[in-house]
């Protein structure tokens, strides 16, 4: 099965990891598996997007419109690379805000309403799932792990099995923080279930 | 690995570093050399030693970093190697962390070697381990050239890691080959010539060469990753077309017109310059051929492709029509932007802060690569333009007559890389200027690989430590001062006492980079802001990202390393240490 995902952010959220942990995922279940990031300014604070095709046989960019899956991070890199999101594919944002340098200073940009942009990203695209990954990351014991409660969510449409996600962030995760990424990850998985319902 | 490197020799640089620390991993393993050199000649040169002791060599650097390195390469090919040799080149359409797009390919050409062009992580693991082979074979370098989009993917790629053992043998003395005194070179230049011939031969033969034909009169010649994108573009929008993929420089005569000949229209897609497409154009007999490429305009002459911008392309020659409206147009320009900055606690920061309070908005500041190029956005960058480059620019202002101060900033490594010279030059030949070595104990931008400041060898052993100070001191500068970016008084009044003096100074501002500083586990304290808060706004002006506004008065978030420089600029000391963290 092919499946197109963009991941956006905000550098030093575990984008990377995250790309990682899915790839790591996909070698175990023998599917092929393709991921662009860009970074090298990337642990700067700067904007970051990164394309994950499975099962893909073209090159690692994902068309505009094309991509089954956007998880964005943070409400303004979501939008930024909704682009490239396909109107029958699944927005999962998070809308814990970080403020751009742009915006410290009044006048010069301000962050717009997240209520706001999440009324217009509905407005678009048929499916889309809005949650706080920092207040159930805070809870699963580190706010490092927002990438985790993220991937959680996702989960839930990856064409992946739950087991070898799980056994990816195991092989991947140091191993004093395997348990606070794995609640993380559960925190995600759950929140999907229940949002469904 | 898998082609059997021996040494492997490198200079740090996006997107071409990653190579290289994963053959660091690996090296202890498998048991051969790693060094990263001080720059990309060195490197280069190291390699060469290498080679002709008989070991196969990679060397690896970014595009620009062949520049520095050309000169070694352009007789290389003449003198030929021994152990394999393989220049990994990594390209950078549209410029995402270079200070500009180059086509090596062109390098290549130039230096009159084959040059392999993967469009595929897979495909560049496989060109990687034969290149070796085809190196031996014709006895001349080979370059491997990638881009963006390839360095920067990561992929399922299935490797045989039968390591062949022991190439070694050792130098043989052959004045005739590796002496390229003038009555030497003129031989070496016409056995060269000869062995495009061999070249030629020997790449048109390789599978990365790919003819796949259709029944359209319409074919697509396309290399990279392009390849790729233009298959994908094909296939959405039902297009039927010929391809010829070439993996291969130079690209075979005989190849392209095989290809061409059930052709009446071609279009070429290759990112950067119209390389094959000058090849095309060459080759041809067909006079009835129509040739759609960026010397006609028709594909883009700048900048990184993608499957959109083939798909553009295609649908202005086939007259269909493309979509090119956002999907919400009103929203993108209600987006802030979000440029990369200086981190929360980056010595750059108080370094920058401290210049710019005793030199003001008068002074000029040229710059160098590194972290620090973002020091653009507190004002504290004027001129950038390529490794080295802030010393010497800063030098040849002072001699073009400018009476204003020049205070240039120049990162440790970059300063080893190619800062040396320039400083000589500007002391010998009388300047009057301020040089800020801005040591952060790594080079930090492409992810805090060591380098001969740190003392630590790229496999992790200790070295020894080159001096900065004495450095400087020996080029014969006699005013060195150094200081520690985080006591923000001190700095500011050594660059008070640099400013009354003449001639070159240098500062060195030493203090180890703060992710680096967090990656080590160092400790650190955390600091707040306190009711005294006045909100003037000064620790804003600082433009660290662990310091916001709530609308009344400064705060301090979760990002700050606690560095304590705020603190000091506070007005009213009401920025203190968190008390349960002291």
């Amino acid at each position: 099965m092919k499946f197109d995902l963009i991941i956006a952010g905000v550098g030093g959220q575990g984008i990377i990891f995250t790309t990682n942990v899915i790839g790591r995922a996909c070698i175990k279940e023998g599917k092929k598996i393709l991921a662009a990031e860009t970074h090298g300014m990337a642990q700067r604070g700067g904007s970051v997007e990164t394309h994950i095709r499975i099962g893909t046989e073209f090159g690692p960019l994902i068309p505009k419109k094309k991509a089954d899956a956007l998880l964005g991070f943070e409400p303004i890199e979501a939008l930024r690379y909704s682009h490239f999101l396909s109107r029958k594919g699944i927005a999962i944002i998070n809308t814990e805000k970080i403020i751009p340098p742009s915006c410290v200073f009044p006048g010069k940009f301000t962050y717009p309403d997240v209520n706001y942009l999440m009324s217009k990203i509905k407005e678009v695209f048929g499916k889309v799932i809005i949650l706080n990954a920092l207040k159930l990351a805070r809870e699963s014991g580190s706010i490092m792990t927002v990438n985790m409660v993220m991937l959680g969510v996702l989960t839930n449409y990856l064409p992946l099995e739950k087991k070898t996600i799980i056994q990816a962030i195991k092989e991947l995760v140091p191993e004093k923080l395997i348990e606070a990424n794995l609640r993380a990850f559960e925190k995600g998985v759950n929140f999907y279930l229940t949002y469904k319902s | 690995m898998e082609g059997g490197v021996e040494g492997a020799y490198a200079y740090p640089g996006t997107p071409s570093s990653e190579i290289m620390e994963k053959l660091i991993e690996l090296s202890g393993k498998y048991r051969f050399y790693v060094e990263w050199s001080t720059n990309e000649k060195v490197a280069l040169e190291n390699a060469i030693g290498s080679s002709w002791g008989g070991k196969r060599v990679a060397v690896i650097m970014k595009h620009v970093g062949l520049n520095v390195a050309s000169d070694p390469l352009m007789s290389l090919a003449y003198t030929g190697i021994k152990g394999g040799f393989v220049l990994v080149v990594a390209d950078d359409p549209f410029s995402h962390s270079s200070q500009n797009e180059q086509d090596s390919r062109i390098y290549a050409k130039f230096a009159q070697i084959p040059c392999l062009d993967p469009s595929s992580p897979e495909e560049a693991n496989r060109m990687a381990s034969y290149s070796f082979e085809l190196s031996e074979g014709l006895n001349i370098p080979v370059m491997l050239r990638s881009t963006t989009r390839i360095s920067h993917t990561r992929s399922s790629v299935e490797i045989k890691m039968e390591r062949k053992k022991n190439f070694s043998g050792k130098f043989e003395k052959n004045s005739s080959q590796w002496v390229v005194i003038p009555a030497h070179t003129r031989r070496l230049r016409v056995k060269l010539s000869k062995k495009q011939k061999h070249i030629k031969e020997a790449l048109e033969k390789l599978p990365y060469n790919k003819l796949e034909e259709s029944n359209s009169r319409f074919g697509i010649i396309t290399s990279g990753v392009s390849y790729l994108y233009a298959k994908e573009a094909v296939a959405s929008l039902g297009i039927e077309a010929s391809f010829l993929k070439i993996g291969a420089y130079p690209p075979s005569e005989n190849m392209i017109n095989k290809f061409l000949e059930k052709l009446n229209r071609v279009l070429i897609i290759e990112e950067l310059t119209p390389f094959v497409e000058e090849f095309v154009r060459v080759y041809t007999k067909k006079q009835d051929l129509h040739i759609w490429g960026k010397l006609t305009g028709d594909v883009p002459e700048t900048g990184e492709f993608s499957p959109d911008t083939v798909k553009e392309v295609l649908s202005k020659i086939f007259r269909r029509p493309f979509e090119e409206k956002s999907i919400l147009p009103d929203l993108d320009k209600l987006l802030p932007p979000r440029p990369p900055v200086l981190c929360a606690g980056c010595p750059h920061r108080a370094t920058f802060y401290a210049i710019s309070q005793v030199f003001g908005k008068k002074a000029i500041y040229p710059s160098d690569i590194g972290c620090y190029t973002l020091g653009l956005q507190m004002g504290g960058v004027d001129t950038c333009l390529c490794m080295g480059a802030s010393i010497t620019i800063s030098s040849g202002l002072y001699k073009s007559g400018e009476k204003r101060e020049i205070v240039c900033t120049i990162g440790d490594s970059t300063f080893l890389h190619t800062g040396i010279p320039g400083l000589i030059n500007a002391v010998y030949n009388n300047s009057r200027i301020v040089v800020v070595i801005l040591d952060n104990e790594t080079t930090a931008m492409t992810g805090y690989q060591p380098h001969p400041g740190t003392g630590i060898t790229a496999q992790g052993e200790k070295t020894h430590k080159v001096s900065f100070e004495k450095i400087v001191r020996a080029c014969g500068v006699s005013y060195v001062e150094t200081i520690d970016p985080y006591n923000l008084t001190e700095s500011i009044k050594v660059f008070k006492r640099v400013k009354e003096e003449s001639g070159v100074r240098v500062v060195i501002a030493k203090r180890v980079c703060a992710l680096l500083a967090k990656k080590l586990d160092m400790k650190r304290v955390r600091f707040e802001v306190t009711e005294e808060c006045i909100g003037c706004q000064k620790c804003l002006k600082f433009g660290c990202p662990a310091i916001e506004w709530n609308g009344e008065k400064a705060q301090i978030n979760e990002q700050c390393s606690g560095c304590g420089v705020c603190a000091q600029i506070c007005p009213v000391n009401s920025i203190r240490k968190k008390n349960n963290e002291v």
